[in-house]
């Protein structure tokens, strides 16, 4: 590399520049202001040895005195303990961007776990991501894993690609919930990809600038942007940047060491190279005291015993190549796996497969099809199939399955087939950790994990492949670590940090990999399961999935409860097992199953599309196969999958009915009036448009409300998001408020109200704090609001004389004092009272009429119960939709929390939202064909109160507890599985 | 209530020979009012347990998404009481309530649903508040002891300036310190003594203020670093990963504003929802009152500092929420609602361009207060860095201190750049 450095000139010394990250070392070596070395590795966790390595490399170079300087978060401790100036790597890319490129206004660096952006023009600021966001390099990495490509294949895909999916850019977590469906519903790979760099390209704008403008010359460092073309593109494309002005330079994967070189050379302190490999040797040899765990296994005897005791677990095999009569198939279609079971009349397995599907889910099966074909001859006769998982759609239409079964009960019945006595299953998979408490031989409770907290298998797994170990050999070293590091137990971008620091404090990979497994079992059982001790899980436990297959995570669960739980000998194949259980026990005649000669002819082909049914517009794939059939995926409704409209369409749905009533609000716009004022559809404004409406067009005004909720309308606003970990809700806001201007209006209207309604009999009738008070932020953040008005006064909304003086004066100060009379005010509340009134009467009616409906034609009823704004059709994403087609009647909180009386908590009860939900809790416990769903945003800190409220109500009375927690992500398959397993429970529970 | 958790009432029995166990928070302070509250005949004792593992204790007996300050209070409760220091048929917990409209209201109700899971229902949890949220027949508050816990907030708040200002510079390391915890013991004896003139408070004030002078000192300058926050975590070591100490090691002058502006801050809200929404009008007038001889407290305090030394005061509360104008509307009142804004405006006022915002993870007064008012704060203030660190059990302190020293790092090569251009 050719590059010149303003530095000083003539200088007896050589100055080097070393940069430690999560994943890379990077050092450059100067002489004479000429880069004479460089050199750019992975360090797989060896950060001292590798450093030392590199260093020993340039002792031939290095024959004057060196300046040195270390930067880079993994760097840190290395540099305290040898005693070498340290430079923080945002600071370390200034200083390199300020001496070579100094006319550049923007930098965007991604490096393997951070992302930052500097600003260097009109008030200079500089930005790291913060803890909840991991979208760069070691997510793309960690995603090209999840495609089985290689970073280099990813980047060609991208550039082939003809859409994009929306992918949640939150958090590598999030993204993957939304990625693994995609890959399983047969979307193509080089649209995935490509939709992956959109993400992280949102993430870094929305995240990072915060209502900043990235323009002027922007110049692109870190190693995922000079690596990946695609990646480059997708930022260019978004920030409309010129050629000139978007720069790549040839250092971008150097910037940081030449930053620290360039701090270096300002130092005064001089090192000798050997001494220098001396203090660094001394430092890689030495481990610092850091709080660790207990090991595994004491010894290798205590590792041989735990060995013996679990190759006893049962599990009975029969040959295919002997056995005649019939066979039941059984199919897991995982989110990262798929597994394949035949068992014979005896339950004997006559053939097992367990592999990754490779993206590709459908080929597998079609190969295995093939194969136990073959195995079978004429012998054997397939009399049922079945298929659960996350691709249970898929497969069942592809090739004609008898019967699909909902995961959690293709669990259950293969646990229960060990051990009849079984009161606790844990099954731990690539994507979900699934846990079921069984009561008197039903399921009496299931905990699925969030998508915030997937610490689970493939998770390790690709934490292994960016180490640099296969997953068997990674899981086999942490067996015999003798520390294994404490990583918390948290989301994965959270132990991706902790590893951070245990790896800057010189912990092995034998104890991150045993430190990854004892992570993973107490995000299990403290985060999943909520479970204090370890009595409170059962006496006969059964722990499946694939990951349990790893010795170092059943020996951590093992050691956490402090007893000795069962793993079946087919725990990675349980839920094929299940599955061919259940359709073993359908007794069919014969089996729909595709033939021998259909699958010779077998094709599929998959392509995208977007739905016109409604609003969602739902990003579809289309499968065709051979047979000419069709399944599309990525519906919300049955609008879009081709087929007849549903049965379930006269079944009433309160969120379908209160979006109709917001319909015709917003539909009906005067035409002409004093001002235009308008409304942001959203947070409070959910339950109040109605309220203000009427208010304001009493007084002469034209209101102009931004409609619903949509993922454009949300990407419209999201450049001025403050905080990225607020609710979707709250961030939505942006987006109305900028509908509202495109509107054209005079002024926006979102009031700060402290206090809601007051529905009494409760502690208080507060509001949350971000639905109180968000109008302050989007003021201060939202710079297009500055050029209309933006009316967010403090009001009282319980008090109609003192709301009348408070909103005339508002009026008043932004109308002129003439606009309306005090008179005026008090009559034009009282219609907003009455029409509010009417409103909420209008809910609750349809409310006992959708009970007695049920009632009468014998449906389930779903209370599907979140705050108002959750009927958004962009927030709900059509969780009401789904719960409809599954057959039940739906009802929302508002329209039956009056039902009851009410209802007795152990909290606070001071937020008028909340205080429904625990009643109608209470309800739910009242009537047998009752049940409800929590809705809970992501990030809402009022929901960790309320969750743990609701369930213990619950679970007093009986009931199921299920909770769905909704974010960005619009993939509904998780979602799908809760509601499915609390039919299947409440069906076994009869 | 229901009765899945049973609600032990503290009664006048228990006061006699219960032993009350209060969180820390705020070393010195709470330390002065532990020492008042038993000479008003209670058993209270400050709790000084850390470590790694009252944060496993929180998570096993605490909603995991709950704020970090709640699952650290209630990790450190458990961790007493099975540390086996205690007679647990003796021993009563005492928590802090607001009763305002954030989730730190419902402490105590997480508390109590954490002590039955633990198996410890049987304990009685005492609720400190001023505004009568739960009945308690055995801890009554009199005026009396009011206002010595306020003279106790208000030496704190001294001490803690003191000691902040000096510590970075005092050429005998550990001095001020020393010299904070020789008196934090002076006045806790003080206010445990029996009846105080305010005219013995306003020597005191004068004798603590010398001996600091007396510190020595160079004059190198340092960097600024103010503090503000959530509560808890803006104060507590076991909150925010020993965060001043952080910063004292990285060379910097640690500023934090005191405790008496959050006590203000509440009894003013009441003030403010009276003018706002036209509540609470007698309870008002009432604040009215209390805020005013509360300030006239403060601004005597001031005056003493700035007459008989060269320390900077605290600002005086009347004008502290005036900063907020143009920025956040005083009814905004949840968690820390406008003082947070406040308190940076204040910062910057004073000359302190660096700022860390420290806010448990999902804090939501903190996305409007703290990260929602950043950008106005930034644009209108040339040269201010604020930077927003979030804690919860998972967060890292790499990542944590990574963040700070970027801010630190700016702050040196920007007084440098100053330096060379004079």
């Amino acid at each position: 590399m050719n590059i010149s450095f303003p530095l000083r000139n003539n200088v007896d010394y050589i100055i080097m520049g070393v940069d430690i990250g999560s994943t890379t070392a990077k050092i450059v070596v100067l002489k004479d202001n000429k880069i004479v070395y460089e050199t750019y590795e992975r360090h797989f966790s060896q950060v001292r040895q590798k450093t030392l390595e590199i260093l020993e490399r340039t002792r031939e170079i290095a024959d004057r005195p060196i300046k040195l300087a270390i930067s880079g978060s993994a760097g840190l401790g290395l540099a305290k303990e040898c005693g070498i100036p340290f430079v923080q790597e945002v600071f370390a890319t200034a200083e390199t961007v300020k001496t070579l490129e100094s006319d550049t206004s923007v930098v965007i660096e991604l490096g393997g776990e951070d992302a930052k952006v500097i600003f260097f023009k009109g008030g200079a600021d500089e930005r790291m991501n913060g803890s909840c966001a991991g979208g760069t390099g070691a997510f793309i990495d960690q995603m090209a894993t999840l495609m089985d490509l290689t970073a280099d294949e990813m980047d060609e895909l991208s550039l082939m690609a003809n859409k994009i999916y929306p992918v949640a850019s939150r958090c590598g977590v999030f993204a993957k919930s939304d990625i693994q469906p995609l890959l399983n519903q047969g979307a193509s790979k080089a649209d995935i990809a490509a939709s992956i760099y959109a993400a992280v390209v949102n993430q870094t704008i929305a995240g990072l600038a915060h209502g900043r403008k990235i323009e002027g010359k922007v110049m692109f460092l870190g190693g995922p942007l000079s690596f990946c073309k695609g990646l480059r593109a997708a930022f260019v494309k978004a920030l409309k940047l010129s050629e000139e002005d978007a720069v790549f330079p040839e250092y971008a994967k150097l910037a940081v060491s030449l930053g620290a070189a360039i701090y270096a050379d300002k130092q005064d302190n001089y090192f000798d190279i050997d001494k220098l490999i001396n203090i660094v040797r001394d430092a890689a040899n030495v481990r610092s005291v850091r709080v660790s765990l207990p090991p595994l296994f004491e010894d290798e005897r205590a590792y041989n015993d735990f060995v013996d005791r679990h190759s006893k677990a049962y599990a009975k095999f029969g040959d295919i190549g002997t056995y005649e009569g019939d066979a039941y198939l059984g199919v897991d279609c995982g989110s990262t796996t798929t597994k394949l079971v035949l068992i014979s009349n005896d339950n004997e397995i006559l053939y097992e497969y367990y592999d990754s599907n490779k993206g590709n889910p459908v080929e597998i099966v079609k190969c295995q099809l093939e194969k136990v074909y073959s195995l079978c001859s004429d012998r054997i006769t397939i009399k049922g199939s079945a298929v659960t998982g996350y691709g249970e759609e898929l497969i069942k239409h592809a090739f004609n399955f008898d019967s699909g079964i909902v995961e959690t009960m293709a669990h259950y019945n293969a646990a229960s087939y060990f051990d009849p006595d079984v009161d606790f299953i844990l099954d731990i998979g690539g994507q979900d950790i699934k846990c079921f408490k069984i009561k008197n031989h039903a399921i009496d409770s299931i905990m699925l994990n969030e998508a915030c907290s997937s610490g689970c298998g493939s998770f390790i797994e690709t934490f292994a492949k960016s180490m640099g170990y296969e997953i068997a050999e990674f899981a086999e070293k942490g067996i015999y670590a003798k520390a294994p590091v404490d990583l918390g137990s948290r989301c994965t971008v959270f132990m991706n940090s902790s590893v951070k620091e245990a790896q800057k404090d010189g912990a092995g990979v034998e104890d991150i990999s045993a430190g990854l497994s004892i992570s993973i079992v107490k995000n299990a059982i403290y985060k999943v399961i909520r479970a204090s001790s370890a009595s409170e899980l059962g006496q006969n436990i059964v722990v499946q999935g694939g990951t349990f297959c790893n010795n170092a995570v059943l020996r951590a669960f093992e050691m956490e409860l402090g007893h000795n739980v069962t793993r079946p000998k087919i725990a990675e194949l349980m839920g094929a097992f299940g599955a061919a259980l259940h359709v073993k026990s359908m007794g069919l005649e014969k089996s729909s199953i595709i033939s021998k000669s259909e699958l010779a002819s077998f094709t599929h082909s998959a392509k995208a599309a977007t739905c016109k049914g409604c609003t969602n517009n739902c990003r579809l794939t289309i499968n065709t196969f051979g047979n000419g059939s069709r399944y599309v995926s990525g519906n919300k409704c049955e609008k879009g999958s081709g087929e007849k409209v549903s049965l379930f369409k006269d079944l009433p749905n309160l969120h379908e009915f209160k979006r109709a009533m917001f319909e015709k609000l917003i539909a009906n716009e005067k035409k002409e009036g004093k001002a235009r004022i308008g409304i942001p559809l959203g947070l409070g404004m959910y339950e109040l448009a109605p309220f203000w409406k009427t208010i304001f067009e009493k007084l002469g005004f034209v209101v102009v409300i931004s409609g619903f909720g949509s993922r454009k309308l949300y990407s419209k606003g999201q450049y001025s998001i403050p905080s990225d970990t607020a609710c979707y809700p709250a961030k939505m806001m942006h987006g109305h408020i900028e509908t509202l201007l495109e509107k054209g209006v005079d002024a926006i209207f979102y009031p700060c109200l402290t206090y809601n309604f007051d529905e009494k009999n409760t502690d208080n009738h507060y509001n949350c704090p971000v639905v109180a008070y968000y109008s302050e932020l989007l003021y201060s953040n939202s710079d297009c609001v500055k050029n209309i008005k933006f009316l967010y006064p403090y009001l009282n909304i319980n008090d109609p004389k003192e709301l009348a003086n408070e909103l005339l004066e508002t009026v008043s100060e932004n109308f002129g004092k003439g606009c309306c009379t005090l008179r005026e005010m008090r009559a034009a509340i009282d219609a907003g009272y009455e029409s509010y009134g009417n409103w909420m009467s209008a809910i609750r009616a349809e409310g006992v009429r959708a009970v007695e409906y049920a009632r009468a034609n014998g449906k389930k009823i779903m209370i599907l119960a979140g705050r108002p704004y959750h009927i958004d059709p962009e927030i709900g994403h059509g969780i009401d939709k789904l719960a409809s087609q599954l057959g039940f009647a739906v009802v929302s909180e508002d329209s039956v929390a009056m039902l009851t009386e009410p209802c007795s908590v152990d909290v606070l009860n001071q937020w008028t939202y909340h205080s429904r939900l625990y009643n109608c809790s209470k309800y739910a416990c009242e009537h047998d064909d009752t049940q409800l769903v929590q809705l809970v945003s992501f990030g809402c800190g009022l929901d960790a109160i309320t969750t743990d409220e609701t369930r213990a109500i619950l679970e007093e009375g009986g009931k199921l507890y299920t909770q769905i927690k909704i974010d960005e992500i619009t993939n509904l398959g998780a979602v799908k599985i809760r509601l499915r397993s609390l039919l299947g429970a409440i069906e076994k529970k009869r | 209530m229901s009765q899945r958790v049973k609600r032990v009432v503290f009664t006048k029995e228990m006061k006699e020979e219960y032993t009350i166990l209060v969180p820390t928070m705020l070393p010195m302070h709470f330390e002065i009012i532990s020492r008042v509250l038993n000479r008003y005949g209670y058993k209270t004792e400050i709790l000084k347990n850390t470590g790694d593992h009252i944060k496993q204790l929180g998570l096993q007996y605490v909603h995991n998404d709950t704020c970090y300050p709640a699952l650290i209070v209630i990790g450190q409760f458990l961790d007493a009481l099975k540390s086996g220091k205690y007679d647990l048929h003796k021993v009563a917990l005492m928590i802090t309530q607001t009763g305002g409209g954030c989730r730190a209201s419902n402490y105590l109700s997480l508390l109590r649903k954490a002590l039955a899971k633990a198996g410890y229902d049987y304990i009685p949890v005492i609720s400190l508040n001023f505004v009568g949220i739960e009945d308690c027949p055995g801890f009554k508050l009199t005026l009396p002891l009011i206002q010595k816990m306020l003279y106790a907030v208000i030496f704190g708040d001294l001490l803690m300036l003191l000691r902040n200002q000096c510590r970075s510079y005092e050429v005998n390391a550990g001095e001020s310190q020393a010299k904070a915890e020789y008196w934090t013991e002076r006045i806790a004896d003080m206010l445990s003594a029996g009846w105080v003139s305010y005219s013995k408070v306003k020597r005191k004030y004068v004798e603590i203020i010398r001996d600091f002078e007396s510190v020595e000192r160079t004059d190198k300058p340092k960097i600024k670093v103010g503090i503000v926050g959530e509560i808890f975590v803006k104060f507590s070591p076991l909150g925010n990963n020993d965060l001043e100490n952080f910063l004292v090691s990285e060379n910097a002058e640690v500023v934090m504003p005191g405790l008496l502006d959050f006590l203000l801050y509440c009894v003013y809200n009441t003030i403010v929802d009276s003018r706002l929404y036209g509540i609470h009008k007698v309870k008002a007038w009432g604040a009215y009152i209390i805020d005013k001889y509360i300030v006239g407290k403060q601004k005597k305090l001031i005056s003493i500092i700035r007459k008989s030394s060269s320390f900077r005061p605290m600002t005086p509360f009347d004008h502290t929420r005036t900063l907020t104008k143009g920025y956040i509307g005083l009814g905004a009142k949840m968690g820390e609602g406008w003082l947070l804004t406040a308190e940076m405006l204040e910062l910057v006022e004073q000359g302190v361009n660096n700022i860390v915002c420290a806010q448990p993870f999902g804090c939501l007064p903190n996305h409007i207060m703290g990260k929602g008012m950043m950008k106005p704060i930034k644009e209108r203030h040339e040269g201010v860095s604020i930077v927003a660190i979030d804690y919860d059990p998972g967060a890292t302190r790499i990542n944590q201190e990574n963040r700070i020293k970027l801010m630190l790092a700016n702050a040196k090569a920007a007084s440098l750049d100053l330096a060379n251009t004079l």
